[in-house]
């Protein structure tokens, strides 16, 4: 177990390899991740954005023949260790999805039951009720909670996901593409509230939306594909570095708009 | 440019006949309602017999429904005795099929790997196809005797509890299968929310993906709970001839199905009261399907949660 970690990073990845088969899709990632910033990972279609962000919570263990090589180190452990519980890791880092994804339950047991399922003996209906405020939801589902989540519009959905992964108080929130299916509107509220969420959490987002990123994110971590069409971060600073002052040619144009 | 677009019809809005459209709206239309008038026609033909039968002086609506003997040709009429026998072995079946067949849709949508999915369900399709007689002798010559083994004399020969455990495995591939369907057809999204809140595979599969698909599970427990109210051939080979009025499963016992297929197949004339019995008897089976389809629908909307 290596203890390495300066203490304000939430997160860092070393020499990380993700592979379909013999395919490598993500090459080579190594960054460190802030505490309580926010960090966009940016970068063309099919660039391995997604299956860098879905490696941070072990989400690709679902994918047959997928398989990574290097660490990713939390609080010093390698979340790919053999005795690392993935189970564990997804409790620790939260995941909101590019489609609202609420459970077909009522809005109270969508907050309530990933709570129960970890095992919280707490005031059930406290917690509901602080999540849904910390996710700006609770004024308009107050009276709604026997409801089901299926009833609100896309938005209100999707700010139901994060209030049900804050619900279980993890380290990091993984974002990907949180407000791609949103309205301006939605989207706004969405990014608004990961600027109040940093300041008890890590948020790590994939966009699409060059903007969007600027607007929101402290870090920005670029994404290209190779000759050999894998993945890997070409360059990771400071969100306003990026966006101003580029050290790479090819992220210059691709956050001009020149391509990508 | 011009050319290309010349080759078209010319400038024209207005309405026109599409014959081709209407034929084929047409032969759909009669598709459905011919599923429509056969179930009619079925429910008529029964009427029109049933309707002779209850007319019957010596019948009373009190003594088929309020006594336990059946045996028109001398004068008794007590349905139950053949109600009862259907209810026990369907319930026996589907106390087999129901747990067996959903764990086994839950395997093989939710944990079963690929290879282990494609040699499984064919073997489980396999019992779909088999002929429902040799089901029928499997019962009496081999599940019979396995009962007696175990449970001792008070296993008669014919007896509804091995016809009732073979009619659950006979239905097992149906209810795994629809279940299955049902499963499957649940978004990834929702498995993916539920494992990226913590979840293990046992509470996703359990708590998310089994509650959304309920809807689809719930018309294989009807098509089920059908399939074994109607089933004929296995109760009338190992469940037993003639009426028993009794709630022991180990007692030979005639369900509503095989007794309509052991009085038919002997010598019947038209207008006896034996022979419009048998469609008082149709009747009623009709009416124990729709009642337990009505149940088991209010059941499963109770319980289900909509995804959409």
């Amino acid at each position: 177990m290596q203890n390495t970690q300066t203490p304000e990073y939430a997160i860092e990845t070393k020499s990380l390899f993700i592979f379909y088969g013999s395919f490598a899709a993500v090459s080579e990632v190594t960054m460190k991740i802030e505490k309580q910033k926010i960090t966009a990972i940016i970068g063309p279609s099919g660039c391995g954005k997604s299956t860098l962000l879905r490696a941070f919570n072990r989400m690709n263990d679902f994918v047959p023949s997928s398989y990574v090589t290097g660490e990713i180190l939390m609080q010093g452990q390698n979340l790919y260790g053999k005795e690392i519980d993935p189970v564990e890791v997804r409790r620790k880092i939260g995941m909101v999805f590019q489609k609202p994804n609420p459970f077909p339950k009522s809005i109270y047991e969508n907050i309530s039951w990933g709570a129960k399922i970890n095992g919280f003996k707490g005031n059930m209906d406290e917690l509901v009720e602080q999540s849904l405020r910390s996710a700006a939801l609770w004024d308009e589902v107050k009276d709604l909670l026997k409801k089901s989540a299926y009833e609100l519009s896309g938005g209100q959905q999707q700010r139901l996901c994060i209030a049900r992964t804050i619900a279980i108080q993890p380290e990091i929130i993984l974002m990907d593409e949180p407000a791609s299916a949103l309205d301006p509107i939605s989207t706004l509220r969405i990014e608004e509230l990961m600027q109040e969420l940093k300041k008890n959490y890590t948020i790590i987002i994939v966009t699409h939306n060059m903007q969007q990123a600027a607007r929101v994110s402290d870090y920005t971590a670029m994404m290209m594909i190779d000759d050999n069409r894998s993945g890997g971060v070409i360059e990771f600073d400071k969100t306003q570095t990026i966006f101003t002052r580029p050290k790479d040619k090819r992220t210059e144009d691709y956050v001009t708009g020149r391509f990508g | 440019m011009q050319e290309l677009k010349n080759q078209f019809k010319n400038f024209d809005l207005h309405k026109k006949p599409r014959i081709g459209e209407d034929a084929i709206q047409g032969l759909l239309f009669i598709a459905g309602i011919l599923s429509i008038f056969t179930t009619l026609a079925i429910v008529y033909e029964l009427g029109k017999e049933a309707w002779l039968f209850f007319g019957d002086p010596e019948v009373t609506l009190a003594k088929f429904f309020g006594t336990t003997r059946w045996q028109p040709g001398i004068g008794q009429f007590g349905i139950w005795s053949l109600v009862t026998s259907t209810l026990i072995t369907s319930f026996i079946a589907m106390l087999i099929s129901l747990p067996l067949g959903l764990a086994s849709a839950l395997f093989l949508s939710e944990y079963a790997s690929l290879r282990a999915r494609s040699i499984l369900k064919p073997i489980l399709e396999v019992l779909a196809g088999i002929p429902t007689v040799v089901y029928g002798y499997f019962a009496l010559l081999f599940v019979t005797p396995i009962l007696k083994n175990i449970f001792g004399d008070v296993v008669q020969v014919y007896n509804m509890a091995s016809a009732g455990l073979v009619m659950g495995i006979m239905i097992l591939p149906l209810i795994s299968s629809m279940s299955e369907d049902a499963l499957s057809a649940v978004p990834r999204a929702l498995r993916e929310g539920a494992y990226a809140m913590g979840a293990t595979k046992f509470e996703t599969s359990i708590q998310v993906v089994l509650p959304a698909a309920l809807s689809g599970i719930g018309a294989a427990l009807i098509i089920g709970i059908s399939r074994a109210v109607g089933e004929t051939m296995i109760v009338a080979v190992a469940a037993g001839a003639g009426p028993n009025f009794t709630f022991d499963p180990f007692q030979a016992a005639e369900t509503m199905t095989g007794h309509i297929a052991r009085i038919s197949g002997g010598d019947l004339s038209y207008n006896t009261i034996d022979y419009t019995s048998l469609f008082a008897i149709a009747l009623m089976l009709f009416l124990v399907t729709l009642v337990l389809n009505l149940i088991s629908q209010q059941v499963v909307s109770r319980f289900r949660e909509r995804y959409e």
